[in-house]
């Protein structure tokens, strides 16, 4: 496997734990930021320009602001008292190791099965905007109407309740 | 080891990142950040399947992906809307602080 | 000799090349035209800088620079010395690493949205399928560095100036992709060198720019709009007035990082100038049949100096709007004219040729324009101006 390979997943995986393991909540959602930055790049490794950068645009470019945005409107910034992780930290990072273990042996075991290197696909804009408009036309209505639903949603939840009848 | 066997490894390291997060965290917009983490992690997942399959051109682990992404962006801005309005009704977002039922 | 002055930079560049072994030379022609851009656009952004303030300085009765050189223009050499040598002050509470990397990630991300421009025939760093898509990403990456500066300075100006301007940001990056969206749909491709090849024909001597088509027209002004707010420009640019919060997000930076967050926003504003000359003017096409012996990059070039003639002449002109203003405007007139002009682009386009088409997309686009903007003033309960003497 090739040395960029190794520099991306190394950046990927750096952004992934300083986004849980720092103090300071504005600096994990900038680690999450180099964290998608370093997924957007592996994407493109893999020849799916597209999915890159709508992961760019999509991820960097809307969640990280929402994530931080919110951590600005809930005053996550200031530090904690008690520490930043949770009393129950140990069950957590055992199931997580578990989790790990189970999916590494798998892959591992499955590793003589797999396909090896094959030839670059091809894939233009145009046979991805054909597909969306075939085959994928359901999805895609349904994710309309869901991001919709989402957003009114959304905008409901976060919205100032106005002071009622007393 | 194959090219996709790294795919796999590195997604489920990050699959587990998220989750060690998600589960030890104590502020709720962390265990967000740790949601996320893991939807991205299976993105990977997916890009490396579709690129290394035997039938690329049929664009299906593209796709899959591509909305993946879209449904996991609603997602988060629903969960952060909430998280918002649970700080503005219990002035914290410590989640061992939310222990019960009674608001 | 025409296509010879045409094709003037490409020629050099392969004949520098050709001196280079070659396994290497794919890689030393990329370079050499990277070096080629990270020169010319900030000499660009040094020339705007005495041109803005010669002529907001003409605009409101006064010369501008005068002192340094001929006619002040030497003034950009005096502005560089000065904010290199400055002291780089960083507040004792701020957040140094990040405080550091604000300026850094802005100019790298902008520089980046300067690979897929073409910038005369043959003239693009870099050819890839998904250009505009490219393009968005990019910009979207600059939004997260603006946050940046302002969260890291630890001053409450400098955080308020940073929300008002990634909530504006955001808010006005909708209209500019619907805006592109519309481009992309009669062109039949997001990659930038077909959308200026579909438009580099001529009929009666008039050139088929986008521009001159009534959803082009539309869709052009709603991208203007957006792309000065975008900028953070004047009448867009409360985050940053001077008379509003300081400076806004830049309020703590000094030197040469000042000078960086100057320099991104002067090349984003051309960067998205020459993206804007690429949907909607046409390119690197002449405007005129009998102008095609002229290079197609000195056509490109005159239109992005023109574009930024327009954002000066803007700012020199127009008040600043206020921010509940600005995006009420956003989200209640522009992005229901872009939804508006997307339908009237399909409508143009399954219209087939003929005069038809003309009358009715700009009688809907017109209609429309009329339906929101007296809306958007009754709500605003604006009417006559009414005077008040002093007695």
């Amino acid at each position: 496997m090739s040395f960029v390979f190794y520099v991306l997943a190394a950046l990927t995986v750096a952004g992934g734990l300083a986004a849980m393991l720092l103090k300071n909540t504005v600096h994990c959602a900038l680690a999450l930021t180099v964290a998608f930055a370093g997924l957007a790049l592996l994407f493109l490794e893999l020849d799916a320009q597209f999915a890159g950068f709508a992961q760019i645009l999509v991820y960097i470019g809307a969640v990280a602001i929402l994530v931080v945005f919110a951590i600005l409107l809930t005053r996550g910034s200031e530090t904690p008292k008690d520490g930043v992780f949770s009393h129950t930290w140990l069950a957590g990072l055992a199931v997580a190791a578990a989790v790990f273990a189970v999916l590494g042996w798998a892959v591992l075991q499955a590793a003589p099965l797999l396909p090896g290197a094959s030839p670059a696909p091809v894939v233009t804009v145009q046979q991805i905007g054909d597909a969306l408009m075939g085959r994928y036309v359901l999805p895609l209505e349904i994710a309309g109407v869901l991001l919709t639903a989402a957003m009114i949603g959304a905008v409901i939840v976060a919205l100032h309740e106005k002071e009622g009848p007393k | 080891m194959t090219p996709l066997a790294g795919y796999l490894l590195v997604a489920a390291l990050l699959f587990s990142i998220g989750l060690a997060g998600a589960l030890t965290r104590r502020n709720a917009i962390l265990v967000l950040i740790g949601i996320e983490l893991m939807l991205n992690a299976a993105n990977l997942n997916l890009i490396a399947f579709w690129r290394y399959g035997p039938h690329p051109e049929a664009l299906t682990g593209m796709m899959f992906a591509i909305f993946s992404i879209a449904v996991a962006a609603a997602e988060a801005a629903v969960g952060l809307g909430l998280v918002i309005q649970i700080h503005r009704h219990a002035h914290t977002t410590d989640l061992d602080q939310m222990n019960r039922m009674k608001g | 000799m025409i296509k010879t002055l045409d094709q003037i930079f490409v020629l050099l560049k392969e004949w520098l090349v050709g001196y280079l072994p070659a396994s290497w030379q794919p890689v030393a022609g990329v370079l050499l035209s990277v070096a080629a851009i990270v020169c010319l656009f900030p000499a660009l952004f040094a020339l705007t800088t005495v041109f803005e303030r010669k002529g907001l300085g003409r605009i409101q009765n006064r010369l501008g620079p005068n002192r340094v050189g001929p006619f002040g223009f030497f003034q950009p050499v005096a502005d560089g010395i000065k904010s290199l040598t400055k002291e780089d002050i960083v507040p004792f509470s701020a957040d140094a690493a990040v405080h550091f990397l604000a300026p850094v990630v802005l100019v790298v991300a902008v520089f980046m949205g300067f690979a897929v421009l073409p910038m005369g025939r043959n003239m693009v760093l870099v050819d890839m399928d998904a250009g505009l898509l490219f393009y968005f990403a990019m910009g979207a990456s600059t939004e997260l560095s603006v946050f940046m500066a302002g969260w890291s300075s630890r001053n409450k100006y400098s955080l308020l100036g940073a929300m008002r301007a990634v909530a504006q940001m955001i808010s006005y990056e909708v209209p500019l992709l619907l805006s592109s969206v519309t481009v992309v749909m009669i062109a039949g491709s997001l990659s930038l060198t077909k959308i200026v090849e579909a438009q580099s024909g001529y009929s009666w001597g008039l050139p088929h720019w986008y521009i001159f088509t009534p959803w082009g027209f539309a869709g052009f002004l709603m991208y203007a709009i957006a792309t000065t707010a975008e900028t953070n420009r004047s009448p867009f640019d409360l985050p940053e007035g001077e008379s509003e919060l300081v400076a806004g997000y830049h309020t703590e930076y000094s030197g040469f990082k000042f000078a960086l967050f100057f320099l991104g926003e002067y090349l984003a504003m051309f960067s998205i100038s020459g993206l804007g000359t690429t949907l909607f003017l046409g390119g690197w096409s002449a405007p005129f049949l009998f102008l095609t012996w002229v290079p197609s990059w000195f056509w490109f070039f005159s239109k992005l100096m023109l574009s930024i003639f327009v954002f000066i002449w803007m700012r020199g002109t127009l008040p600043r709007l206020r921010q509940d203003q600005l995006m009420n405007f956003a989200w209640k007139f522009v992005l229901p004219m872009c939804l508006l002009n997307l339908m009237v682009a399909a409508l143009w386009r399954f219209l087939g040729d003929g005069w038809l088409r003309w009358v009715i997309c700009s009688a809907i686009l017109l209609a429309a324009y009329v339906g929101l903007g007296l809306g958007e003033l009754r709500r605003g309960k604006i009417g006559p101006r009414s005077y008040r003497y002093a007695e």
